[in-house]
């Protein structure tokens, strides 16, 4: 692995690579080696606010303030890496984090020798298979460990010396009793345990799982306490003028303070009650200083009643040290705004408001080649677009244009071996980001383009991989800053290269909403264009394509959808589909209705477009074969283009739903008036059945559960229905037909909902039940189980609902939020771990996929080592190869 | 025509040859597929080069960090799931989790699944007889005194519990009163003595205490008198043109021992049953069936390599492991990565007192360490010299 950065850093401080951290528990020799001094007194600065000399402040264990410099190294605030102290405890205590490992080692050795309570055959036979197991299998280790543990813990005289082995109490959080024979319990106090502990050979202490030449268990017992430098817990100015200390240092205030009170009690001679208790305080606050949410209840708290941080607080969670500033790290170089659309944008372009590209900038060395606009940049300055916020010199120091008058003398100055951070401008590659980032189609790389406004903006097709919608969402940008930066976003991360996903191998950009019901209007039948017409809407394409003769010459020339669209399709494409609309044909060759795409040649013969052949997430559609056939660059190209046409059109013809649209004929809302009247009839007929205990429980359920499913089945025939009728009565021209019918948004369904019934409504899956007692509103007789009292919507959109309608609908809605919310926190978490368990798993150069520790996971990437994004829907479509070739000739 | 069509087991022999170049399944498809055309040496030729390159084009790069995509493929779509239990045919009885709720317990391997279950299908010979599946779903249910008696009562005063048995109930299952009395006599192998006397079982016990007759009440009544421990309820479904058993509650081993039970297609849908009864290799297939199941069920398309993989993680050293905290996440070697997913200071001091050490080969511990990650493009060792 190499690193460019490797040889010096800011202040010259030489940068290195760790390459490997032991872990190992500091015995009290080390921690006094380490400390440069020994902290004695509670008190941290004086009067005139100097640090104490001996306190917690002391300048020799470092400084966090500009002025003063280290006592111990010399260097200022800056460099002075903070030195640690030490506080030497009068009384030893308990490491809080260690209780449980040291009760574990109390049970399972002697008191009396000290040693493991195995007899010399056991700890042979346990100690060779440790040995063995400790090479590759570290989790079956673990589970000998604890296995010796149990057997020696359960022994109840030591098969080394013969004594007869008390019980161990532990008393939570941190006091171990002995228990002797008649259940009398006498204290285990620190110094005690200590002493056993020290009495424990290092091989026994290698069977426990201890490391004894890094951690001997001893040293979990404190008798002297490192102090962290002030850099570790900096003060911090109030806006009053006052300085406030941190939590750590409260913390360690109040352990010096105890201290010292044990020392002079023990001094003074007091009663050995008060010693104890004054003992215990002490361990109390330093167990709260290293883990303030110990159970137990003891919890250190500010003057302001807010809990203390303990340093294990500082580590913990998803604010913590570790998730919240090791594995995410906060960036420069990005920016976040609202988004919005532009469909005259590439899918791999992002709009970049003009504001943003002044503050965002790219460090661009400057050459022979590119000295005069590195020039003007620097003329033009932070203010104007495109300009520069700064320049480097060949010797690496920074000039900023913001404060600079003499802009134009400095550009003369510049000459090759300069570098210029200029602005974001059109065609840089930047990353592009919405949250939650589920997938990595979450942040892909786009192309700039400054645009004027305040929002970024970006191509309609996007928006499925980032599921991205207008609403007031918001994207994050970052500017990738090194030439290896920018290559890998470029070629791995650009937005065309994950038009298919390599989720289920097929597109996941494609067509929505307009851009469906718009290539439908446009392909289908009878839809001719003016030449005038067609050269708007050829305009739209970006490419060089040829548009065939007109379909009708005379009396006007007039040309079909169709035509417009095989203009941009490949003269080679030979393709069939069925299309949303299939109903009675059963061949593509022979059907004049439309009902399948038929490409010949590069000439759409017949079908329209709809959501199955340009939609989103439709697998083996025309876009899908198109984009992998011709690969990404085409496919990017071609939905620019296509896309952008469709709009154009859409443009053109206009298309507005309103109320118009869900009109029905009479004689359609006289059948829909008698479903509804004839379903909610039987539902009566069957709740009728059921008062009379008429109705039979269906096997395995209750007589009311039968009830429900039956009313279920009942009252959601009126939207089947409905929705039949619907479909034959409605205006094959009504918006909402075509929207529904071409999948652009919206289905049957849902123009059933619009104009015959809304249906039920549902808390949690069942009908409404609760609410007042036995009903479900004031308004209905309590035990009232019809479909009225139980929230069915017999009302309509169009003709509105009534008030108790009104309101069922609403508290359904409200449900259904309630659900997506808590399961996004489930789903989230799931998927954090599933991260977790297999980030570190690659594929190796032999095909093999492994894990960090090289162990083989499967000896061929799904059993076949084909790369879903770069399949045919999971396969190779060896079908689709034989054909070109057979038919090639 | 100069070219000549080449016979059938000349195409056979050519593609043969590709064994061992392409998977095993490409090979048969292309056999399928070409036995049925004639073709020219010259086709044949190109049409297997052609296939040969396009699957060298679809091969997986090296460095590819194809666990994170897997993890991703699995859990994006997860986000998209409708908590909704679904009902077997608008059968109530086995309402089971779905969805959500199961595709967590099953990357959870949790022990005992919310509702365990078992799909059992019947040897050729009976799979179309119906009253033979409900004979056999009769059998293996596990049948309590508690349903075969009418009323059970305790004469305080002799300490003895009387058992009215059902006769209906009885004879619907098959069973006697002497299998009844056996239940009682095998169980009841401390002190008591059992009388049989026309349609009552009399239970007569030494203790006095009520509290302790409830007791032996209560266990009496969840004797096992027929069945097969475990299988709680069993249901007989038609499933297109056979009959199949649903249950609820599972006892794989004794299930498959049964003479009319298909061994090979019947199966528990608890996957630690199915590693300790059939092997591991069968728990990484029930994991990728029924992670197939539950994402089919909402019309999620996720590839199936995706679940080989997490089936694989879950699997591959020989124990069903969970993915989380007490499985794959939590057994890493690197005590950084371990201290960066949960329980942060326990991950820690542990590694303290062991003497663990951090050499920096994962992901996680990379980045926290500012290093390259040692996957994609951080993978390859080779670089230009830089400026």
């Amino acid at each position: 692995m190499s690193y460019s950065n490797q040889t010096g850093g800011e202040d010259n401080i030489p940068l290195k690579v760790i390459k490997e951290i032991t872990f190992s528990v500091l015995s009290p020799d080390v921690i006094r080696k380490m400390s440069v001094m020994e902290v004695t007194t509670s008190e941290t600065y004086d009067e005139a606010g100097n640090p104490v000399k001996g306190g917690l402040m002391d300048r020799r264990l470092g400084v966090d303030e500009p002025e003063a410099r280290c006592e111990t190294c010399g260097n200022d605030w800056r460099r002075c890496p903070g030195h640690f102290g030490r506080i030497e405890l009068t009384r030893p205590v308990i490491h809080p984090e260690f209780v449980k490992p040291i009760y574990d080692i109390l049970r399972a050795t002697c008191p009396n020798c000290g040693r493991l309570k195995l007899t010399d055959e056991e700890y042979k036979r346990y100690s060779e298979r440790i040995k063995r197991l400790r090479r590759h299998w570290r989790v079956l280790a673990d589970r000998l460990i604890t296995r010796v543990k149990k057997r020696a813990a359960a022994r109840s005289t030591c098969p080394h010396c013969g004594a007869p082995q008390p019980k161990i109490k532990l008393d939570k959080p941190f006091k171990f009793y002995i228990e002797s024979e008649g259940g009398k319990l006498t204290r285990l106090d620190p110094i005690r345990v200590r002493e056993w502990l020290e009495k424990i050979p290092d091989d026994d202490l290698e069977l426990l799982g201890w490391n004894p030449s890094l951690a001997r268990p001893e040293w979990a017992v404190l008798t002297v306490l490192p102090v962290p430098p002030p850099q570790v817990r900096p003060s911090i100015q109030l806006p009053s003028g006052q300085t406030s200390a941190d939590d750590l240092t409260h913390a360690l205030t109040t352990i010096l303070r105890y201290n010292e009170k044990l020392r002079n009690a023990i001094e003074s001679g007091s009663p050995t009650t008060s010693i104890l208790d004054l003992w215990d305080s002490l361990q109390a606050n330093v167990a709260t200083y290293i883990d303030n949410e110990l159970p137990g209840g003891i919890q250190a708290r500010h003057r302001s009643k807010r809990p203390l941080k303990g340093i294990a607080q500082r580590l913990k969670g998803k604010e913590g040290r570790f998730r919240g500033s090791l594995s995410g790290k906060r960036v420069e170089f990005s920016a976040r705004t609202v988004i919005s659309p532009d469909p005259n944008l590439s899918i791999n372009e992002v709009g970049v408001p003009m504001d943003i590209a002044r503050e965002l900038t790219v460090v661009e060395p400057v050459t022979e080649w590119n000295i005069d606009l590195m020039r003007q940049l620097i003329i033009n300055g932070p203010e104007t677009w495109p300009g520069a916020n700064r320049v480097i010199t060949p010797d690496g120091k920074k000039i900023e244009l913001k404060v600079r008058r003499d802009r134009s003398e400095l550009a003369q100055q510049i000459q090759p071996g300069w570098k210029v951070e200029r602005h974001l401008m059109d065609g840089d590659y930047v990353l592009f980001n919405r949250q939650p980032s589920l997938h990595k189609m979450s942040m892909m790389c786009h192309v700039v383009k400054v645009l004027p406004g305040r929002t970024f903006r970006l191509h309609l097709a996007v928006c499925p991989p980032y599921n991205a919608d207008f609403d007031g969402d918001e994207m994050n940008l970052h500017v990738p800053q090194t030439p290896e930066a920018r290559a890998e976003a470029k070629m791995l991360m650009l937005v065309q290269n994950f038009i298919i996903t390599p989720r289920y191998g097929g597109p996941i950009i494609g067509a929505r909403q307009d851009y469906i019901s718009g290539g439908y209007l446009l392909a289908r039948k009878g839809n001719v264009l003016t030449k005038d017409a067609v050269s708007y809407l050829m305009g739209a394409v970006r490419d060089d394509v040829q548009l065939d003769e007109p379909a009708i010459m005379h009396p006007i020339e007039l040309w079909t959808g169709k035509q417009v669209i095989s203009a941009l399709l490949p003269r080679d494409f030979n393709f069939t589909q069925a299309t949303a609309f299939r109903s009675t044909c059963k061949d593509p060759y022979r059907c004049d209705t439309d009902e399948y795409i038929v490409v010949v040649n590069g000439y759409l013969a017949t079908g329209v477009l709809d959501k199955k052949s340009i939609g989103a997430e439709q697998v083996d559609s025309l876009l899908h074969v198109l984009v992998k056939r011709y690969g990404n660059e085409f496919g990017r190209r071609w939905i620019d283009s296509m896309f952008r046409l469709i709009l154009r059109f859409m443009d053109m013809r206009g298309f507005t739903m309103a109320l118009d649209s869900l009109n029905l004929p009479e004689e359609a809302m006289r059948r829909l008036d008698e479903i509804k009247d004839m379903y909610i009839k039987e539902a009566y007929e069957l709740l009728d059945r059921y008062y009379k205990g008429a109705l039979e429980a269906e096997p395995g359920k209750t007589v009311e559960e039968t009830l429900e499913d039956k009313l279920a089945e009942t009252l959601s025939k009126i939207r089947e229905e409905a929705s039949k009728i619907v479909d034959d009565y409605m205006s094959k021209e009504s918006e909402v037909y075509i929207m529904a019918k071409s999948g652009a948004r919206g289905s049957l369904l849902n123009a059933a909902q619009m104009t015959a019934a809304l249906g039920q409504q549902t808390i949690r899956g069942e009908r409404f039940r609760r609410g007042f007692t036995d009903r479900t509103l004031s308004h209905f007789p309590p035990g009232d189980k019809g479909p009225e009292a139980r929230g069915f919507v017999k009302g309509n959109f169009r003709d509105g609902l009534s008030p108790i309608e009104y309101f069922f609908h609403a508290a359904g809605g409200r449900d259904g939020l309630v659900e997506t919310a808590v399961r996004t926190s489930q789903s989230g978490y799931a998927q954090r771990r599933l991260i977790n368990a297999m980030q570190d798993i690659y594929i190796a150069y032999d095909g093999t996929v492994r894990d960090s520790q090289d162990a083989i996971i499967q000896f061929k990437y799904g059993e076949d080592g084909i790369d879903v994004s770069k399949s045919d829907h999971g396969k190779l479509n060896v079908e689709d190869i034989i054909r070109r070739v057979v038919t090639s000739g | 025509m100069a070219e000549q069509f080449l016979s059938q087991e000349e195409v056979k022999a050519r593609i043969e040859s590709l064994r061992g170049v392409l998977p095993a399944k490409l090979v048969n498809e292309l056999l399928n597929r070409l036995s049925s055309l004639r073709v020219s040496g010259r086709q044949l030729e190109r049409v297997m080069k052609a296939v040969v390159a396009e699957y060298y084009k679809s091969v997986v790069d090296p460095g590819e960090a194809i666990g994170i995509v897997t993890a991703q493929s699995v859990g994006e779509p997860s986000t998209q799931m409708i908590l909704r239990t679904f009902h077997y045919a608008g059968l109530r009885e086995f309402s089971m989790a779905l969805g959500l709720p199961r595709l967590i317990e099953i990357i959870d391997a949790r022990r005992k699944p919310q509702v365990p279950r078992m799909t059992i299908y019947l040897k050729p010979e009976y799979a179309h007889n119906e009253e033979k599946a409900h004979e056999v779903a009769k059998r293996i249910q596990t049948i309590t005194i508690e349903n075969v008696a009418k009323s059970i009562d305790i004469d305080y005063f002799n300490s003895t519990i009387v058992v009215t048995l059902d006769e209906d109930a009885l004879n619907y299952r098959g069973l006697t009163i002497n299998d009844v009395k056996k239940a009682l006599d095998r169980i009841k192998g401390k002190t008591g003595k059992v009388t049989v006397e026309g349609n009552t079982i009399s239970v007569t016990v030494e203790v006095q205490e009520i509290s302790a007759l409830k007791r032996i009440r209560d266990k009496i009544l969840q004797t096992k008198v027929a069945g097969i421990r475990g299988i709680k309820k069993a249901l007989v479904v038609k499933e297109s043109d056979e009959y199949v058993i649903y249950t609820e509650g599972t006892n794989l081993e004794a299930v498959l021992l049964l003479d009319e039970v298909d061994p090979t297609r019947t199966i528990s849908h608890d996957i630690h049953e199915v590693a300790e009864v059939l092997g591991i290799e069968a728990a990484r297939s029930m994991i990728i069936r029924e992670l197939k199941e539950v994402l089919d069920a909402q019309g999620l398309d996720v590839d199936v390599r995706h679940l080989m993989m997490v089936a694989d993680v879950m699997t591959w050293d020989g124990k069903v492991r969970q993915i989380g905290r007490h499985g794959v996440a939590g057994q890493k070697v690197s005590p950084l990565a371990r201290a960066a997913f949960e329980v942060t200071v326990k991950n820690l001091i542990e590694a303290a007192y062991k003497g663990e050490s951090e050499r920096f080969r994962g992901v996680v511990e990379s980045i926290i360490s500012g290093r390259y990650v040692p996957i994609g493009t951080g993978y390859v060792e080779l670089m230009l010299e830089h400026p």
